[in-house]
């Protein structure tokens, strides 16, 4: 699955869209092949702040819970509520249909310091390496 | 989202390594072995698990240690030290027969769960866990040093492959000149399976479905024929690899326990549940008297199945709490149940608040989340009618 060039990654494998001043969020594709079958999702409510580097929500498969970190700071103005229904979505589109949540960024420039999709897969490349 | 990576170097391999990395499957570290996890390419570990309940999976299970015991100069040396260092009856079992068992420390606590296998007369095969391996072999050979018997440690001879799910001995028996039809579960055969003469079949499993357990040569070159073989051979029904993921969504719907969850060093037969592998009346063996004792003192706790009321999955080591709010005990496997589209565990309780339909509180993250006591095994396996006389269909292993 392509990583979209214009979004950027984080190394717990969080990605983040902006556009204007809101974000959306979601979790990678090697992020969702490493989980395997998402069964459950927590995410924060609309209202929640987020902080940079801290744990916002969790993403559960059979096997494991994932907790899913804030590529930055912000204020959730939504949350994917389809995923309550349906969290198998994630595995389907990680990078589409199932994003987690949209915020409102305190510091968009905070972004600057994440990756862009050549140095994401290059990363996942790596790591690939170590198995 | 953190990832997990088992690290690369020093773990153990089976023979089948190559073949699983070569089906893309997701490996781990388990109990210091390279195992395959789920083999994403193939569906994964849902589509793995209801296959196995649906028609047939395959899995390798190398991992697991076989010790065998034979007696030396005596009649009936093997037949005393089996006696002497597992829980269960070995005198009831006949040549082909095998039964879940348990080794059990002075103090009536767990130092594995085992299938024990009578190969002959005086010749036993036990089949023990992965992780606790070395330890259960240096403690067989102690606790059995003073018995006419020979300890062989067969665990780097074979290749265990199990072929597990309503439609395995279809399978199998394209592979086996064996006649398994009137192979009873719990009970073994020998025949030639891929062309490979006297090779161990067994009616066993950790899936709580029908299913087979045959023990080839360690060679790569043979096991990974007899793993492909038995892929084609399971074509037409729909058969997938099976990895460690789907193993335990298995045994944990069926409450097969698993060591270091359900049962451990600090956990003793009464509380585990495992009374009627337990046979005190056949004589003195390794940890009955601390089981006498702990049957007149009482239980404290009891494994309990739960299901989950309201949202979220219980894991691991969560703690359960009562209605009332106190702190009564913890959970040992929880996971999601594909078979039954609810979330599942096991836990540790106080038998006052063990009965089905008692209501507890399962800590996730912080939260307190409503969850039922119900009766177990969670899923059994409709029976075609049972055959008089076959053995009962609740027996456990690893």
């Amino acid at each position: 699955m392509a990583y979209p060039p214009q979004y950027r990654y984080t190394k717990e494998h969080e990605w983040i869209q902006v556009q204007g001043e809101l974000a959306t969020i979601g979790i990678t594709d090697y992020a969702q092949q490493e989980l395997g079958d998402v069964v459950f999702v927590e995410l924060p409510k609309a209202g929640a702040r987020i902080e940079t580097g801290k744990s916002f929500g969790t993403v559960e498969s059979v096997k494991a819970v994932s907790e899913i970190y804030a590529p930055a700071a912000g204020e959730v103005v939504e949350a994917n509520a389809a995923l309550g229904e349906a969290p198998e979505k994630i595995n389907a589109d990680p990078h589409g249909a199932a994003w987690l949540i949209k915020v409102r960024l305190a510091n968009p420039a905070e972004l600057n310091g994440l990756m862009d999709a050549a140095a994401y897969e290059a990363y996942i490349a790596a790591k690939a390496k170590e198995h | 989202m953190e990832s997990q990576t088992s690290p690369p170097t020093q773990l153990r391999k089976t023979p089948l390594n190559a073949v699983h990395r070569r089906m893309g499957a997701k490996m781990v570290n388990f109990g210091g072995w390279d195992m395959p996890v789920e083999y994403p390419a193939t569906g994964g570990l849902l589509a793995e698990h209801r296959a196995v309940r649906g028609a047939v999976g395959v899995f390798d299970v190398s991992h697991m240690g076989d010790i065998r015991i034979r007696t030396g100069r005596t009649p009936g040396g093997a037949l005393a030290a089996v006696q002497h260092i597992s829980m269960n009856d070995a005198a009831q079992l006949a040549i082909g027969q095998a039964h879940y068992s348990a080794m059990l420390y002075p103090q009536g606590t767990f130092v594995d769960d085992v299938i024990v296998h009578r190969l002959g007369a005086d010749d036993y095969l036990l089949v023990i866990n992965a992780g606790t391996r070395e330890k259960d072999i240096a403690w067989v050979r102690e606790n059995t040093a003073g018995f006419d018997c020979v300890v062989e440690d067969l665990s780097d001879a074979y290749t265990q492959i199990a072929i597990q799910g309503p439609r395995a001995a279809e399978v199998l028996q394209k592979l086996s000149d064996a006649n398994l039809a009137p192979l009873k579960s719990y009970w073994f055969t020998h025949g030639t399976v891929c062309g490979l003469a006297n090779t161990l079949i067994a009616r066993t499993g950790y899936t709580g479905e029908d299913g087979f357990e045959i023990y080839v040569p360690a060679d790569a070159a043979t096991s990974e024929k007899v793993w492909n073989r038995v892929l084609e051979a399971g074509k037409e029904f729909g058969v997938l690899p099976c990895g460690l993921g789907a193993r335990n969504t298995l045994r944990l719907e069926a409450k097969m326990a698993l060591y270091g969850h359900e049962i451990s060093e600090t956990i003793n037969v009464w509380e585990a549940g495992l009374d009627r592998f337990c046979k005190m009346e056949k004589g003195d063996f390794l940890g009955r008297a601390a089981l006498e004792r702990a049957r007149a003192a009482g239980q404290t706790r009891t494994l309990v199945g739960l299901e989950m009321i309201e949202r979220g999955i219980a894991r691991d080591g969560y703690r359960v709490f009562s209605a009332a709010g106190a702190e009564i005990g913890a959970v040992t496997s929880g996971s999601p149940s594909p078979t039954l589209g609810k979330n599942i565990a096991l836990a540790y309780v106080p038998p006052a608040e063990s009965a089905p339909g008692r209501i507890v509180f399962v800590e996730v993250r912080n939260q307190k989340v409503k969850a039922q006591v119900v009766a177990t095994p969670f899923y059994k396996r409709a029976r075609k009618t049972a055959a008089p006389g076959a053995a009962p269909q609740t027996a456990q292993r690893t």
